[in-house]
């Protein structure tokens, strides 16, 4: 459980961070907060020539408001985003999705932007940034660019980061309207990753389903939209009936995998169960 | 002057045995601020890394290690051909049976390797860093061949072998039959007249020991003397068999277990690291250092539990047991360790548990797979018998439509039966089954979850809720020698102690039943204290070198206290017997006129002619005035054999909820009331309870050690062997019965294995009781949801799982961590 020898930068700035990837050599890994690279390195799955650690760019640290929306800094720890008071107010989904993960001593240290970055279809913020329509700035040396959360997870561990980049904020839009979130975790034991989860972000609008957002956790290589049931809820009667009857379309157009916490049959199954609850608990029913 | 301090008061002190006191030891184990053998640094020290096997079953056709060799740091590279003329066979102390097959357990393979994870080559270099550096760099070429991976076809006719020099994958076949035991009637006419018979097969899969503080040893070569130190539960068994294995003798090796963090039965083996690091010492001529990583502890170090269970019942109509029948498939893995094959059959005597069967027949295969070894892991042989025997009786219940608690009533000894000797032909020695039952049943409030049940299964709730009872004995307390000896055990069970008396008056406590977290300075202790009325703090144990506890069978099986404990105890009875004649000397009293209370001899009817243990203690050391036909010493050993097991007992009853739309099962309620005779400390007690509820209940929702189709064990990290942590378990409601053991002075039975044995059938005969009525007759541990889903809604056990290991953090696994991969392992699929 040692990992192979590799170079270390340490910058304190964005671009200090950057010029480091840039210098870093063929096989550069950015380190957030750490808690999924370092148990890969110690196994010798990954054995970067460098690793940029980010711990000390205070600028990326933070939740601040910005009108119609808040950023959450790509290093914000998972405690700090818990607990931080614009996401409580503007996003609870999120603080919801990061209570589930991992264990206190893993959310002390792990980032929101590192566990994005990462991209682990287990992983539970993935879903819930691309439910409630999240936008990831990423920083290069040409400048900066914008993605929305539905271009940023391209497959398995892998995103829209180009060599070179840097996972700098996320905007999370402040949701106008009366709107319930929930997110259904399913795993076995509390630190475990999710076998499935889903994320679902509701507007009310008399006694009916204006529209509803629903993320998809560890139904394929990446968070999956269920836009099947978004179809069938938008502008149906909130009631249970209903959204069981949506649900039972979860399962359309994703490609679970089979390990030995689930076959790929039985998570298909899930997330017909998990999402009539998230959607109904969402709902306020 | 005295160097004793004053007490004030002249009353007795008050009574240590039974006081919740906290463990003296905890400070330093719980901060880490004390020696763990990975914390020791030697001058010189290499550091070993051993090159493990990526296949389950291949011939070795070459080794290159002259990369390795060049590697910065490395100082030598050895392969198993390099050591095969030293390194001789991991030994095996059980031959459970005259003709048992050992295929021989070279430390480091040589021409071929039989599981995942063996060692093919180990590394020494300077650090621990360049030794893990090197490993890569090793090349072995493997002939690969087909893997023996099922119980079940390995020992069918024309079975792929395991070892192709055998004729088979059986290591031996088991019998004990109570009809020519002389303990039972015919099993088979038993059957033959029966009313009812219920057969089941059940599956009490692999786990992990997953023990807390990684494998780790040291050795230091001095001359031609060896010191290892080592995270060992058995510094003495493992010196004799190190001794006999390396040809080092005994008398030149010196074992030291410093505070060794957990065990479970995974640290009672000869490991083969720690006779290659003895090996590369006596070579080398320097300290070497062999720690293990998780991954490599997960993958190599013994495995416990893996049998399939074929078990018969016959009863008649009213509920009464006619006969039990048992047929055992028990997975040796690759090769016999210390006690593998002797697992299974310690089990043997008690499936018939507390039922008065009056037949009863075990057979038992021991069979070879390419798999790493099975071996103790708590309960070891006791926790399967118990999961069969108490899911047979829901079972038996089920046909004959009756409460499986009236069944159970109907068929247990009755507390005035003790002592009773059962169709195994083991003497329980006491008990009352029927008012631990009764005290459980009130702890769990059974009366008011029945009737909630009876509402969610009315109202077709999607939340279903199930009662499930265990109401188990196990043995204890091992062992008597020479029971051992008549089950070809390679040794005896008797525990040793010794006592010094310092000048200073306090108390050196020497014990030969190592500890590795269970307490035993505590509780030691507490004894000494009672024994010899000194202050408890007073009391120093020490344990665990051979060169200060020169005898002694250590820790496992229940045993410490109830054999370990009991010498402590022997031993200070001798030395107040001592301390008599020299205090009749010097209070010029007769010694028939003296009496022993609170640390002080007095002389009877004379008021204020007393003298105190501890003074005694400083005027044995000046020696200046002690009787001309003693020692001037009250020092003194004692070894203790018990001459039967102690038999704890108790009633398990587990409230399980079952979602029947996802299958997850959530415990509700969990109460038991253990017998476990008379407590010493109540504190380390429910410590020792609430470890194995813990453990009991991971067996059966959590763990499970799975191989793929290719032998590799999917289950490498504790991403995939799942065990729990407080927040996954529930409130345990515990209480105690107390029925001193008649078989040694403080009246112990054991503790550390009862909430193991116990709780796993409870859990899933609980869970069974939610869904039984919706269909469901069994389902395989570990009940996972898939498992429980699957179970409802296709029928069936809820079948095997996918063997891939979850894709969190990009699978958790490697090449070192879980073998190769084909397109068979891809996905698992069922095998």
């Amino acid at each position: 459980m040692i990992p192979a020898a590799f170079a270390y930068a340490r910058p304190s700035t964005v671009d200090e961070a950057l010029q480091a990837i840039a210098e870093g050599g063929d096989d550069v890994k950015i380190m957030a907060g750490g808690q999924s690279l370092i148990p890969v390195m110690r196994l010798r799955l990954a054995a970067p020539e460098t690793v940029v650690d980010l711990t000390r760019v205070a600028e990326l640290r933070g939740v601040r408001d910005d009108g119609d929306a808040i950023v959450i800094g790509a290093m914000t720890t998972h405690h700090d985003v818990m607990t931080d008071p614009l996401v409580l107010q503007h996003a609870p989904l999120i603080a919801e999705a990061t209570e589930t993960v991992a264990d206190r001593q893993v959310r002390a240290r792990g980032t929101f932007g590192g566990a994005l970055a990462h991209a682990d279809p287990a992983g539970d913020l993935p879903a819930v940034a691309l439910a409630l329509d999240a936008d990831f700035v990423i920083a290069g040396l040409g400048g900066r660019r914008t993605v929305p959360a539905s271009e940023f997870f391209v497959d398995y561990l892998t995103t829209a980061l180009e060599e070179g980049e840097l996972l700098v904020e996320i905007r999370v839009p402040k949701l106008a309207g009366e709107w319930g979130m929930r997110y259904e975790k399913f795993n076995r034991v509390a630190q475990a990753w999710s076998i499935v989860a889903v994320a679902a972000v509701v507007r009310r609008e008399d006694g009916h389903i204006a529209e509803a957002r629903i993320g998809l956790t560890n139904m394929g290589a990446t968070p999956l939209r269920a836009s099947a049931v978004e179809a069938a809820l938008a502008g149906a009667q909130a009631s249970p009936e209903t959204i069981a009857e949506a649900a039972r379309s979860a399962a359309e157009g994703t490609a679970p995998s089979s390990d030995l916490n689930a076959q790929a049959d039985y998570r298909e199954h899930l997330v017909q169960v998990l999402t009539r609850r998230a959607v109904t608990a969402a709902a306020g029913l | 002057m005295t160097a004793v301090e004053d007490r004030p008061g002249t009353d007795a002190p008050e009574r240590e045995v039974g006081k919740a006191r906290r463990r003296k030891e905890d400070a330093r184990l719980i901060t880490g601020r004390t020696t763990w053998t990975d914390n020791m640094v030697l001058p010189g020290m290499l550091h070993l890394a051993v090159v493990r096997s990526p296949v389950s079953h291949a011939k070795i056709t070459a080794i290159d290690v002259s990369a390795a060799q060049q590697a910065p740091g490395v100082v030598a590279v050895y392969t198993g051909r390099d050591l095969a003329d030293e390194q001789g066979s991991i030994p095996c102390a059980w031959p459970v049976t005259p003709d048992m097959v050992n295929p021989g357990h070279p430390s480091i393979a040589v021409d071929e390797v039989n599981h995942v994870g063996e060692a093919v080559a180990v590394i020494v270099a300077r650090s621990k860093a360049a030794a893990a550096d090197a490993i890569e760099l090793v090349d072995v070429d493997y002939d690969v061949l087909p893997p023996v991976l099922d119980m079940e076809e390995a020992v069918a006719e024309g079975a792929q072998l395991t070892h192709d020099h055998l004729e088979s994958n059986t290591s031996y076949h088991f019998v004990f039959d109570a009809g020519e035991a002389g303990t039972g009637t015919d099993t088979e006419q038993a059957f033959a007249d029966a009313e009812v018979v219920v057969s089941r097969r059940f599956v009490n899969q692999r786990l992990i020991p997953a023990f807390m503080e990684p494998r780790s040893v040291v050795v230091q070569p001095q001359g031609d003397n060896y010191t290892m130190w080592s995270a060992t539960q058995v510094p003495h068994i493992l010196r004799v068999m190190l001794a006999s294995v390396t040809g080092v003798p005994e008398h030149k090796l010196r074992i030291i277990a410093p505070d060794v963090g957990g065990g479970f039965g995974g640290k009672l083996q000869v490991n083969p690291e720690e006779v290659i690091a003895l090996l590369l010492a006596r070579r080398l001529g320097k300290p070497v250092k062999w720690t293990e990583t998780r991954s490599e502890s997960l993958m190599t170090a013994h495995h416990g539990r893996d049998q399939i269970q074929y078990i018969d019942v016959a009863a008649d109509r009213e509920g009464h047991v006619k006969g039990l029948r048992v047929r055992l498939l028990a997975d040796m893995g690759a090769y016999l360790r210390l006690i593998t094959p002797g697992v299974p059959a310690l089990g043997a005597f008690m499936f018939p548990a507390i039922y008065k069967f009056p037949a009863y027949r075990f057979e038992c295969d021991g069979v070879f797979t390419n798999k790493v070894p099975t071996d103790a892991y708590r309960g070891a042989g006791r926790p399967e018998a118990t999961f069969a025997i108490e899911r047979i009786m829901d079972e038996l219940a089920v046909e004959l439509g009756m409460d499986p608690l009236e069944l159970r009533r109907k068929n247990w000894i009755n507390a005035a039966e003790f002592p009773f000797t059962t169709v195994a032909g083991l003497e329980y020695d006491s008990g009352d089954y029927e008012t631990a039952t009764q005290q459980a049943l009130e702890l769990i409030g059974y009366d008011e979850l029945r009737a909630e049940q009876q509402r969610r299964r009315e109202s077709n709730d999607p939340v279903q809720l199930g009662i499930g009872f265990s109401t188990f004995t196990e043995m204890c307390g091992l062992a008597p020698s020479r029971v051992l000896g008549s089950l070809s055990f390679g040794a005896g069970g008797w525990e040793h102690a010794s006592i010094r008396m310092l000048p200073t008056g306090k108390v050196e406590v020497v014990t030969g039943s190592t500890p590795h977290g269970q307490g035993h300075e505590t509780a030691w202790s507490q004894l000494v204290a009672d024994e010899l009325g000194v202050p408890f703090e007073d009391v120093e144990v020490l344990h665990g070198d051979t060169a200060i506890s020169t005898r002694g069978l250590d820790t496992y099986g229940s045993r410490s206290l109830v054999v370990g404990g009991t010498a402590v105890v022997k031993a200070a009875e001798k030395v107040v017997a001592k301390a008599r004649k020299i205090a009749a000397h010097l209070l010029e009293a007769s010694e028939d006129d003296l009496e022993f209370s609170g640390g002080k001899f007095s002389v009877r009817g004379t008021p204020g002619a007393e003298l105190g243990i501890q003074e005694i203690a400083l005027a044995v050391f000046a020696a200046h005035n002690y009787p001309e036909d003693v020692e001037p010493s009250i020092d003194a050993d004692a070894t203790f054999d018990p001459v039967n097991f102690s038999f704890p007992h108790g009633t398990h009853i587990c409230a399980m909820e079952v979602d029947t739309e996802t299958g997850m099962v959530k415990i509700r309620k969990y109460a038991c009331v253990d017998d476990i005779g008379t407590i010493v400390n109540p504190l380390i007690v429910e410590g020792q309870v609430h470890g194995g509820l813990a453990q009991g209940i991971a067996q059966a929702l959590f763990e499970e050690a799975v191989y793929d189709a290719d032998g590799n064990l999917t289950t490498g990290s504790f991403v995939d062997y799942l065990v729990p942590s407080a927040a996954d378990l529930p409130h345990f409601d515990t209480g105690n019965t107390v029925h001193a053991a008649p078989g040694n002075p403080i009246g112990a039975k054991g503790v550390g294995e009862a909430g193991c044995i116990a709780s796993t059938p409870a859990v899933v005969n609980a869970a069974l009781d939610a869904v039984r009525h919706l269909g469901v007759s069994d389902i395989r541990m570990p009940l996972t949801p898939e498992r429980v889903w699957r179970a409802l809604h296709q029928g069936g056990d809820g079948g095997d799982r996918a063997t891939a290991g979850t894709n969190a953090y990009g699978g958790a696994q490697t090449e070192s961590t879980a073998g190769v991969s084909t397109p068979a392992s891809s996905l698992g699929g069922d095998r």
